[in-house]
Order: C-alpha cells, then structure tokens, then sequence
C-alpha cells in the first residue's frame, strides 16, 4: 500500500491553513511530521483523512485517487489515532475497540465472535488486556490513548494516522506507544505521527516532515531535518544534538536546548 | 463480555421485566372500582377460553373497556418515549437531551392547539400535531445544515431550542386568543398530558409509526453506540454520519410524533429513563434500547395509575412526571460520575 499526498493545499472553508505539501508513505515506513503549534499538523492529518476538503491537489492510495470513496472504505485502509478525548458514556475498553471493527461489518450488523476475537487481539497486542471490561470512562489518559490505538489497529489498516500520540502521556507510557510504532511497522502498516518532540522522532521515524507555516520546510532521513539549523529556523531556539547510546545498545542523537541567551521570539512571522 | 458482566446485564432485564408485570398488575387492579388479582385472572381466563364468568360485568367493562386501552397505551407511550430518548442522548452526545430538545413536542403542541382553536375534530387535531411535530424538526435540521461552519451537534441543539420557544409563543397566543370557556381549557389539558380518553382506535393509530420508528433505530444499534463517538472518530471508523443521523431523527421524531399526538405532551419519560436503563444494562444499544422500552412503559403505568388514583380529581400526567422527575434527575446528577451511567 502506498499513499501519496500531491500538491496539497489544504484548510477550512474560507481560510487557508497549508500549501504544496507533497510526500509519499509506503508501507512498513514511520513519517514523523513536526512544527510548532499552529503549523497545521492536525489540519493537514484531517485533510488526508479526507475529514476536510483539500483546497487543491489530491490524496491516492496506490495511484488510486480516495476523493470518492466511500467512508466505510476509507475507514478499512486508514486507521486515526485521535488525541486522547473524553468518552461520555461508560463504554467498556472493549466495547471501544469492538468500534474498530465498525468498517468491516455491514451497516445494520452487530460485531461477531471473529470480531470480538480480533479486538481481544488488539487489546493483547498493547498489553491492556486487563482493562478490558473497565469503562473507558474511569481509566487514564495513557490507558485511553492506548486504548484508541487499540482500536485503529482493529480496523487492521495499512495506513495508520496518529495525531500527538505521545502528548498527554507520562513518560513510561510515551516510551511505550514509541515502542509500539517500531513494532506496528516492522508488521507492514504505513504510520505517520506528528508529535512535538524532535527526540521522539529520532526514535522511531524513518523519515521526518517539518511543517511550518503550513508548508512542507524540510522532509528527509531524521538527522538531515532535524538540525541545529532547522530547529532555530522553526522554533526560535537554540539546540545542540548529540548522539548517545542507548541502553539496548543502538544510538539515539537527542536534542538539548539551550535556554539562555539566544532563544528568539516565538513563532516569527511567515516569510513574506 | 465476562460472566459478571452477563449476569448484571441479566440481572438488569429481570429487574426491568418484573417491575414491568408488577405495576401493570397494580394497575388493573385498583382505581374506583378495585379488582383484585385473583378476579382478574378469572375475567382473563373467561375471556381466553370463551366459557361464561360470574363476575358482575361491570368489572369486565372496567378491565377491558377502560382499563386495558389505557395500560396498553401507557406501556406503548412510555416505551416510546423512552426508546426515542435513547436515541436522541446518543446521537446528541449528550446525556441532558430528550424528545423535545428537537421542538417535535411544541411543533406537536401547536399543531394540536391549532387543531383544538378551530374547533376541529379528534382525527384532525391527531393530523395537525403530528404534522407540526414533523414540520418542526424538518426546520431545525434545515437550520443546522445551512450553518455548516460550527459543530453540526450543537447547531442542532441551539436551532431546537430556539424554535422551540418561538413555537411555544405561538402556542401562547393561541391560549390568549382562544375562547376562555371550551377552548382554553382543551389546550390547557392537553398540553399537561393525559391518557384518560384513550381508545383503542387512538392505540391503533399510533403503533403504525411507533413500529417504523422502531426498526431503523434497531438496525442501526451498533452504528448508534459509534455515533456517540465524536463526529470525527465516527467519520474515521467508517460510519456514514450524515446519513445515519437523518434516518435516526427520522425515526425518532416519527415515533414521538405519533405518541405525542394522541397523548399530548409528556415530558421527562425520554430525559430520565435512558439514564436508568445505562445503570442497569450499560450504554450499549442494543441492550439500552429494549431496557429502555420496558422502563419507559412501567414508569408510564406507575404515573399513570398514580395520576387516577390518588385524588378524586384526575392529575395532570405533564405535572406528575415533572414533579417526580426532578428531584430524580437532580439525584442522579448527584450520583453519576464522570461517565454517565
């Protein structure tokens, strides 16, 4: 499966948020898309999602334009992992995941057993099994967010769109859903995040797209895009990055920043 | 699902069920002219199997002729009611809506109340409520698809209101127009509800649009627990939410329509028995629906026999549900958590 974004211009009715955004995602491949806040992440996820409209350019799977498809059929080739809301009635962990399985079950059909098997599956997958028959409602931020995660993969898709999964985590949880990514690739599915910290990306991403101002300013390998250049441009900040060994023998660079002098106002203006 | 969970949601149905039979027994049984279980049994028996009772027939008449259309149209009115409520709760991501938050019960009202100032007949004042009722929803939803830059949830909630109390003025005038000696007073009854000139033909007539109701709202039943979902996460997992949320108004607003137009305005049964049937059988549809239903209709039967039985002048049902549905919402907004169950 391969998802292709072209000439992407995207927004909401009447107000541009993005432009010319062109990449390509196969599967197995983790693309990481970072940017300051506002930068439109979220609105150019719910634009490939097909949740807004794009303003000019196309979303394909395999050459094949989704314009048209049908929700169910979206549903059935990408997965959204939301950032974490609060449920408002006490469904089960279960009975969330089942929802997953909404796609590949006919319009006025309840999930079978074969369905059932598969959110038990899921559950086991991330390591929440024994949340299974609390309600969504009582749990945690990280059990919820795993909890959704749970539930894109039920929807077994070969594309899976995860809005800040890592935000509103702990730190042993964010490790985790990280974990998670690697493990969710290397099993062919085509992921593609967008988090708020570039260490996380050294992690798990094989690709990096830097989005500012809602244009594409960097996309390439992790340590081509996020530089100490990069980041000043972006963020304002001033930042070392150094490789450090990890405590399972590979190499991670992480960033550190410098909060002295040199950080320069927020968000400068776009270029004109 | 676990065992424990299987048992509760059994233990829940059980529970619904019993009361159920319980209060519809009470309810054939006392009045001004009591029957006791045993008799009851006996006219039943008589009437099954054809043979002769030697009951006086002054009780058959007041079990079949009078009290039977009147519990058999409670238990289908609040079953009703309740089964729209769930619906709506669920598809409005809210747990505070009802039947009325889409203005069918005043666009009802006024239909009837209209019906009622032209001094039009039974069949005509029924036509008109439950083509107001329609008529009002169908303007609320128009209002809500044209302003589609806002949360389509919320429009649809403010739009409903808003219409709402725009018809209820026109109900107003009406009340100030209207003659104070036969008219007034018509309204004024029907507008607090009553099942106390029910008929079997009246019973007939709505079950036509209670049961077309009811069939979407069962199909739907596992969409319905994703449309509860936020509209993005819901579009995201492949439901067609658009479509879904018209067929299920739809369906909801038919069914309340049709109850409303003969038993006039009864508020409460779909804000507060849906919020029950969550306690005993959780929030999935396909249980909440028909634990919503035998609920709706005991509670109905309990209001409505306490409505004729415990002054000599019959109580308005609209003012006996407020009266014990408030202080039973204000409780269980005292003892619900987070979640709504």
């Amino acid at each position: 499966m391969r998802l292709e974004v072209a000439d992407l211009a995207f927004g909401y009715p009447g107000k541009e948020v993005g432009r010319d955004v062109t990449f390509d995602l196969t599967g197995g491949e983790v693309v990481c898309l970072l940017g300051p806040n506002g930068g439109g992440k979220t609105t150019l996820f719910k634009t490939i999602l097909r949740l807004l409209a794009p303003r000019h350019g196309r979303v394909a799977v395999d050459g094949q334009s989704i314009a048209g498809w049908a929700r169910d059929r979206l549903a059935r080739v990408f997965g959204y992992v939301p950032q974490a809301q609060l449920g408002i009635f006490p469904f089960t962990v279960t009975e969330i995941v089942l929802m997953g399985r909404t796609a590949h079950i006919g319009p006025f059909a309840t999930p079978s057993r074969a369905d059932r098997a598969i959110a038990e599956e899921m559950l086991a997958t991330l390591d929440i099994g024994h949340l299974a028959e609390r309600p969504y409602t009582e749990i945690s931020g990280g059990e919820r967010q795993l909890t959704l995660i749970a539930r894109a993969l039920a929807q077994q898709p070969a594309i899976l769109v995860m809005d800040e999964p890592t935000a509103s985590l702990d730190f042993g949880n964010q490790v985790r859903v990280l974990g998670q990514i690697e493990r969710l690739a290397d099993r062919g599915i085509a992921i593609m995040l967008s988090t708020h910290d570039p260490d996380h990306a050294f992690l798990c991403a094989h690709r990096v797209a830097l989005l500012h101002h809602g244009r594409l300013a960097r996309l390439g390998r992790p340590d081509e895009v996020i530089t100490a250049e990069s980041l000043r441009e972006v963020y304002g900040v001033q930042v070392a990055i150094t490789p450090v060994a990890r405590a399972d023998g590979r190499t991670a660079r992480v960033c550190v920043p410098a909060l002295g002098d040199g950080i320069l106002p927020a968000h400068p203006g776009p270029p004109s | 699902m676990t065992g424990a969970a299987r048992r509760r949601e059994a233990t829940g149905f059980l529970l619904a069920g019993v009361l159920l039979v319980a209060l519809v027994l009470v309810a054939f049984s006392v009045g001004r002219y009591p029957v006791s279980p045993g008799q009851l049994w006996a006219l039943l028996w008589a009437k099954i199997t054809g043979s002769p009772s030697t009951l006086p027939a002054a009780m058959e008449t007041v079990v079949f002729r009078v009290r039977g259309p009147r519990v058999l149209s409670a238990i289908a009115i609040g079953a009703t009611l309740a089964a729209a409520g769930s619906a709506y709760q669920g598809l409005f991501r809210n747990p505070l809506v009802s039947p009325d938050i889409l203005g069918v019960s005043t666009g009802a009202a006024l239909g009837a109340t209209l019906g009622i100032f032209f001094s039009w007949g039974v069949a005509g004042i029924q036509g008109l409520a439950f083509a107001l009722g329609l008529a009002a929803v169908a303007v609320v939803y128009s209002v809500g698809a044209a302003l589609r830059r806002h949360d389509p949830i919320l429009v649809l909630v403010l739009a409903g209101i808003v219409i709402g109390t725009l018809l209820g003025s026109c109900i107003s005038l009406l009340k100030y127009l209207a003659d104070p000696y036969n008219q007034l007073p018509a309204i004024t009854f029907w507008l607090l509800g009553s099942l106390s000139s029910i008929t079997v033909v009246d019973l007939l007539a709505i079950l036509p649009g209670v049961v077309v109701g009811l069939i979407p709202l069962w199909l739907h039943r596992w969409r319905m627990n994703v449309m509860t979902l936020s509209e993005e996460e819901a579009l995201t997992l492949g439901v067609d939410t658009r479509r879904v949320r018209l067929t299920v108004i739809a369906a909801a607003t038919l069914m309340t329509a049709a109850v409303v137009s003969v038993s006039g305005v009864i508020g409460w049964i779909g804000l507060l028995i849906p919020h029950f049937a969550r306690l005993l059988v959780g929030p999935d549809f396909a249980r909440l629906l028909p634990a919503a239903m035998l609920l709706g209709a005991g509670y109905l039967v309990a209001v409505d026999t306490l409505a004729r039985t415990i002054a000599p002048l019959e109580i308005p049902l609209g003012v006996l549900t407020a009266f014990i549905g408030a202080p039973f919402f204000i409780w269980l907004l005292a003892v619900s958590r987070r979640g709504w169950q």
